[in-house]
């Protein structure tokens, strides 16, 4: 499903984020990427929707060569992957309602259909009851949460997270993982990068580590 | 298709809440797009309506043959008889002096100054219908007739009619200019509105590239605002030029009934006003793409 073959990647002014890396990720999977602050978790993970482009080697996903597609088809692969960011990056002039519907919106979906999707998707992440409210109005727990229901809400095969878990308590975060796991119970590829890894330990299939950009394990 | 379909109407919905989000901004915007359309377009219906006036005077021309004030009676008859013999005449209408004194006593104001002067002012007269209306002919005729004993003056009036009309011409370039010169500053104006909401929307359009937007779900609420906020603009000048239409028409009227002229000032003609929206509109969208041209990053 993703596939990384001989990835280097260097930002410009010479940092060498990730080194050589060579790894295969099959459908329906749970994999926990780990390693130090500085070790490479975001790069690799940005590597995927093309958000950042490797300087060497190839990234496959779903059979298409990542790395080497045009601009113009940027937007058609990210649709298909879910994304929570490490910073969030949700809307703060929108509802949580108007935050879940902006993928549906992009993607073209019909406004009563996409109405009800996003409901569903805030059902699963147990904010149904706070669509109305502005993200600033939600605490950290609910802000992350609310970022996982705008990463499901288009119903992607694979779904990428970059530390779900920061800055939350162990119980909040253990929510969060758990909710992941269902997720993955359903069929969704998942992909998290996390310090929480004992939270995640129970229910990931495979552990990828990470050190100076390098594959430890 | 339909997707398409959904993306336009979500953007023009977009650029509306937009417009509708800061209703002063956008009668501001919309006052100063209107006044700088609203120069050209009051040319456009003025020269209209100077056209139409053209038109219903100049239906034919005339050639005027005036007579020396001491020709005889002989003089005239004789003259009349070859202007009547002439080939290239259609119609020949004899004004004598004593009936042109007689209208213009009757008529107001110069009634007075007339009955004080002395004698008749005024020669006896042939307004002439050519055959051949072709200016060619009608200077030959001027310079022959002109040419008849004790003729004094030979007037042919399709000349005045030529002049109007390079003067009409004239007016239009003038317009047109003006509406080019005016046309750019209405895309300047765009261009500054969409830089500016660039500037506010762009974590919006970072977040939404992010979930898989194409650059053209992120350009279009800006084109639809530009071309919306241009539409706006050109109402608001051709809403300017109907009510000064309105307001003019009566002075207008009196005006041209000073010169026996039965005239109603026209509205802007519907071709016009039809210009005037899709020009403003698509001055707006262009406004707003070369801005996010410029300002919107890859
Ligand atoms: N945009 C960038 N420009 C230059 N260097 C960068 C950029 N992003 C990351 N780096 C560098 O690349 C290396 C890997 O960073 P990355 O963010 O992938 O680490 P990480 O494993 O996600 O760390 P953390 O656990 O702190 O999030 C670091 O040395 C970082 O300084
Ligand atoms: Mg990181």
């Amino acid at each position: 499903m993703i596939r990384f073959d001989q990835v280097s990647k260097r930002y410009p002014g010479g940092i060498a984020a990730l080194t050589g890396l060579t790894f295969a990720v099959e459908s329906g999977e749970m994999i926990v990427l780990s390693g130090h602050s500085g070790a490479g978790k975001s790069t690799l993970l940005k590597l995927i929707p093309a958000i950042e482009r490797p300087t060497d080697g190839a990234v496959i996903v779903n059979g298409q060569n990542v790395s080497a597609l045009k601009r113009a088809a940027v937007p058609y692969l990210r649709r298909n992957l879910g994304m929570v960011f490490q910073d969030q990056k949700l809307l703060h002039d929108r509802s949580v309602f108007d935050n879940v519907m902006l993928p549906l919106a992009i993607a073209g979906v019909a406004v009563r259909d996409a109405g009800r999707r996003v409901r569903a998707a805030l059902d699963k992440v147990g904010l149904l009851d706070r669509e109305k409210a502005m993200p600033v109005a939600l605490s950290g727990g609910e802000q992350q949460r609310l970022a996982i229901a705008r990463a499901v809400v288009a119903r992607p095969a694979i779904l990428i997270a970059d530390e779900p878990t920061a800055h939350l308590d162990d119980a909040t975060a253990a929510d969060i993982a758990a909710m992941f796991h269902a997720f993955n119970q359903v069929g969704v590829t998942v992909l998290v990068a996390t310090h929480h890894e004992a939270l995640f330990a129970p229910y990931m299939t495979r552990r990828i580590v990470l050190s100076h950009g390098r594959l430890l394990a | 298709m339909k997707g398409w379909m959904l993306h336009h109407r979500q953007a023009a919905a977009q650029a509306l809440r937009r417009l509708a989000g800061t209703p002063l901004n956008t009668l501001l915007g919309a006052l100063v797009l209107g006044i700088a359309l609203a120069l050209p377009a009051a040319g456009e219906m003025v020269l209209a309506n100077f056209q139409r006036l053209a038109q219903r005077i100049a239906a034919a021309p005339q050639i005027s043959v005036f007579m020396a004030l001491d020709a005889a009676k002989k003089d005239v008859a004789d003259v009349e008889s070859r202007l009547r013999k002439h080939p290239q005449t259609r119609e020949v209408r004899v004004v004598p002096r004593e009936e042109t004194l007689k209208r213009l006593k009757d008529s107001e104001g110069l009634g007075e100054v007339l009955e004080s002067l002395p004698r008749n002012p005024f020669p006896d007269a042939f307004v002439v219908l050519p055959g051949d209306e072709s200016p060619a002919a009608l200077e030959a005729m001027r310079e022959e007739f002109a040419g008849y004993p004790r003729v004094e003056h030979v007037q042919l009036d399709s000349a005045w009619v030529k002049k109007l009309d390079a003067l009409l011409r004239l007016s239009r370039l003038a317009i047109v200019l003006l509406a080019a010169v005016l046309g750019v500053a209405l895309v300047a104006v765009t261009f500054n509105t969409i830089r500016l909401q660039i500037l506010t929307q762009q974590e919006e359009i970072e977040v939404s590239r992010l979930l898989g937007a194409t650059d053209g779900f992120v350009r279009r609420p800006f084109l639809y605002f530009g071309a919306l906020q241009g539409l706006a603009g050109g109402l608001v000048a051709w809403l300017a030029v109907l009510g000064a239409t309105f307001l003019l028409r009566g002075p207008v009227a009196e005006l041209a009934g000073l010169y026996g002229i039965d005239f109603t000032l026209h509205i802007l003609p519907l071709a016009d006003s039809t210009l005037l929206f899709g020009l403003a509109a698509l001055l707006g969208w262009m406004g707003a793409w070369l801005s996010l041209t410029r300002h919107l990053s890859k």
